[in-house]
């Protein structure tokens, strides 16, 4: 088993590889899908692995799957499949892919590295890897916009990972009154009662700090924004979905450990304050805004802020949904970043007062981004709908009652926010109307039906998967056990 | 090595850390700021070399080689390519005045003083009282990017976190393992080049490096 934990990084590095050296050909835009099927695939194994057989290691123990990252490997595949397939550019506009190819493929691998290390410092390495390798890819489109975004991504991403390094180096020292100082997270956990309490107090918040700049949440996310609405749409679908996430799974691995050593006080509060302000920040900012993919991108902040109040209540219930709402959010919302590539494609600006009546002009952008507007916003039937019941219960069975009241007052007023502008661009009445006979004059490029079939299935499991509970629930739990269980 | 000696080294190399990151604060040249950032990867290769040694860890001498070369070498060359390829040999104006900007930096020395007492263990060793001047080079590092409009001082200013980073980590613990050591170096000189190249398209796309030009992308 311990192969399939080599297999994502070594088909990383060579299909990294394959695309720099064909980079002329089209086809190697095809690798990166590949490859995020193959993580995908390899995720799902180690899942059904790790139920029965428990952790697995590799390496001399620096990496380590249990359930926790199995399950986030998955949902790292799953979304990323969404996202590069469905951003697959057309066969037309093919320029030189290679290099745009090879990018996602080393971006992919760092994301699996920094889920399967069992060692805070490698842990460290991949997150700041995932930044490296997406700088040229934020930049890509050119432009002083895309040139602005990626300056202040690469800036406040890497210093908010180098906060995070600080904190690594501090908890690395907090173990050296134990014979021997460690960064493997399993053995900090296991020896957590020997650990020095002032460096792990210091350590931990910095670690924590750091890594929700690269999460997004506020008021580190100012980089968030720009990044997405520069970045081309597959790129922002994968940022948006899944790298947000990874970064969240490190805020954990560390909450971990700290509460191991100090109990959860200290955590529950950064945490807290850093979601409340999250959905405060979204709340302000997308009742005025203008720009789709910024609307998009502040909603991303919403959910990591969601994700943050359930890492802080803490506890079984709400770590579970935490985990199903990563993969339910990574799935729409990377769907949403496709469909908003190809509006842009479509209408050819950002602006939000730009695109009116989709549903009847393009029911084939307006009828997806419509649906996939009603997950994020957390309508039933879809799983966001349960895991963020879940969470604002756990919230209020483990004494976060008036954070939850709060919480749930914010959330209202993104809704308002975000649904008067998806209603607008998909069902208002286009003040300017084209009027043709040929309706296949208003659809330059019309996707066909293969390009819809990673969005249908995206938002099909996004409609089912909060009716698989029962079936994922072992799994889930087990994965809120590897975090310490019912703390 | 010993006692004296070892807390003599230790004395000079974070001394002149400090006084090259109040320096940086300060200087105006891309030139001389490039020449302070090589005596201040000098003084770390030093630190590392000095703890190492006296530790008596086998990887000391490689861990000190690897910083002196990249800190000391590459970085201060690829901020040297950078600066002449862009054509510029000025590091651009501060948003405060500059005695503003040391005095704020005196403050936030005697703040890193002030507040790395529990960072430094019940029973502090001449390397762990020494951890203050880590925070400072982080504090200072800061100060740089929040206060300078330039985009090259941005660059130094992250590169004078690092170090003060890297110095917290030989200071309290004596370094990362030599493998991990080797990739978090290996990240920082790709963010470095990275910014390197944006440092060049923002030259080529609006003729200056200033950063409070960039305003397209606002709500």
């Amino acid at each position: 088993m311990a192969v399939l934990l080599w297999l994502p990084l070594v088909a990383a590095a060579a299909l990294a590889a394959v695309s720099y050296v064909l980079r002329a050909r089209p086809w190697t835009i095809w690798l990166p899908v590949a490859l995020a099927g193959l993580l995908l695939g390899v995720g799902l194994a180690l899942v059904v692995f790790v139920r029965t057989a428990g952790a697995v290691t590799a390496g001399g123990a620096a990496l380590r799957v249990d359930a926790l990252s199995a399950w986030l490997l998955t949902a790292v595949g799953a979304v990323a499949v969404v996202a590069l397939w469905g951003g697959v550019p057309h066969r037309d506009d093919r320029g030189d892919v290679g290099l745009f190819a090879t990018l996602l493929c080393l971006f992919l691998g760092a994301m699996s590295l920094a889920l399967l290390a069992d060692n805070l410092g490698l842990m460290w390495v991949a997150v700041e890897a995932t930044t490296i390798t997406t700088a040229f890819l934020v930049g890509m489109r050119g432009g002083r916009g895309a040139l602005e975004a990626a300056w202040k991504y690469v800036v406040l991403g890497s210093v908010g990972v180098a906060i995070a390094f600080l904190g690594v180096v501090l908890l690395y020292a907090a173990g050296r009154a134990v014979a021997q100082p460690t960064l493997s997270w399993v053995e900090l956990m296991a020896g957590a009662a020997q650990l020095d309490p002032m460096l792990v107090k210091v350590g931990g918040a910095l670690a924590v700090l750091g890594f929700a700049t690269k999460a997004g949440l506020a008021p580190m996310h100012s980089w968030l924004p720009d990044a997405h609405s520069q970045a081309p749409a597959p790129v922002s679908g994968l940022m948006s979905g899944v790298l947000l996430s990874v970064a969240f799974y490190a805020i954990l691995r560390v909450q971990a450990v700290v509460d191991a050593a100090l109990g959860p006080s200290l955590m529950r509060t950064l945490l807290v304050a850093a979601g409340l302000l999250s959905l405060a920040v979204t709340g302000a900012l997308v009742v005025t805004q203008q720009d789709y993919k910024r609307l998009l991108a502040y909603s991303t902040i919403e959910h990591m802020g969601l994700l943050a109040l359930g890492a802080a209540a803490g506890g079984r219930l709400a770590i579970a949904a935490v985990l199903l709402h990563v993969l339910g959010h990574g799935l729409v919302k990377a769907s949403m970043f496709v469909v908003a590539g190809r509006i842009l494609g479509y209408v050819g600006g950002h602006r939000i007062d730009a695109v009116r009546n989709l549903l009847r002009t393009r029911p084939d952008l307006g009828a997806p981004f419509l649906i996939g507007a009603a997950a994020l916003l957390g309508f039933p039937p879809f799983v966001t709908f349960f895991t963020e019941v879940a969470i604002i219960v756990a919230g209020f069975q483990r004494g976060l009652g008036w954070q939850m009241v709060v919480a749930c007052g914010l959330l209202l007023v993104v809704f308002a926010g975000i649904a008067r502008h998806v209603l607008a661009m998909t069902l208002g009445a286009d003040p300017t109307p084209v009027r043709s006979d040929h309706s296949e004059a208003l659809m330059p490029d019309r996707p066909t039906r293969w390009r819809q079939v990673p969005i249908a299935l995206a938002l099909a499991a996004a409609a089912l998967l909060g009716f698989l509970g029962w079936p994922l629930a072992d799994t889930l739990l087990q994965a809120a056990a590897a975090l310490g269980g019912a703390r | 090595m010993s006692a004296q000696l070892y807390d003599q080294l230790l004395a000079t190399t974070t001394g002149l850390l400090l006084l090259s990151a109040v320096l940086l604060v300060w200087t105006r040249s891309i030139r001389q700021a490039v020449g302070v950032l090589v005596v201040q990867g000098v003084a770390l290769a030093g630190l590392v070399l000095c703890i190492g040694v006296r530790a008596q860890e086998p990887e000391a001498p490689l861990a000190a080689l690897l910083v002196l070369l990249v800190k000391a070498g590459l970085m201060p060359w690829a901020m040297l390519r950078t600066a002449s390829s862009v054509g510029q040999g000025h590091a651009g104006g501060s948003r405060l005045a500059p005695a503003m900007q040391l005095l704020g930096a005196g403050g936030l020395t005697v703040l890193a003083y002030g507040v790395s007492g529990p960072l430094q263990g019940v029973a502090p060793d001449t390397a762990a009282r020494a951890v203050p001047v880590g925070l400072s080079l982080v504090l200072l590092g800061f100060w740089q990017l929040l206060t300078r409009s330039s985009a090259f001082s941005q660059l130094v200013g992250f590169l004078v976190l690092d170090n003060g980073i890297a110095a917290i980590a030989f200071l309290t613990s004596g370094g990362l393992p030599l493998a991990i050591e080797l990739g978090v170096t290996l990240d920082v000189v790709l963010v470095v080049l990275i910014l390197a190249v944006l440092v060049v398209r923002m030259q080529r796309e609006q003729g200056t490096v200033d950063i409070t030009e960039l305003k397209e992308l606002r709500d």
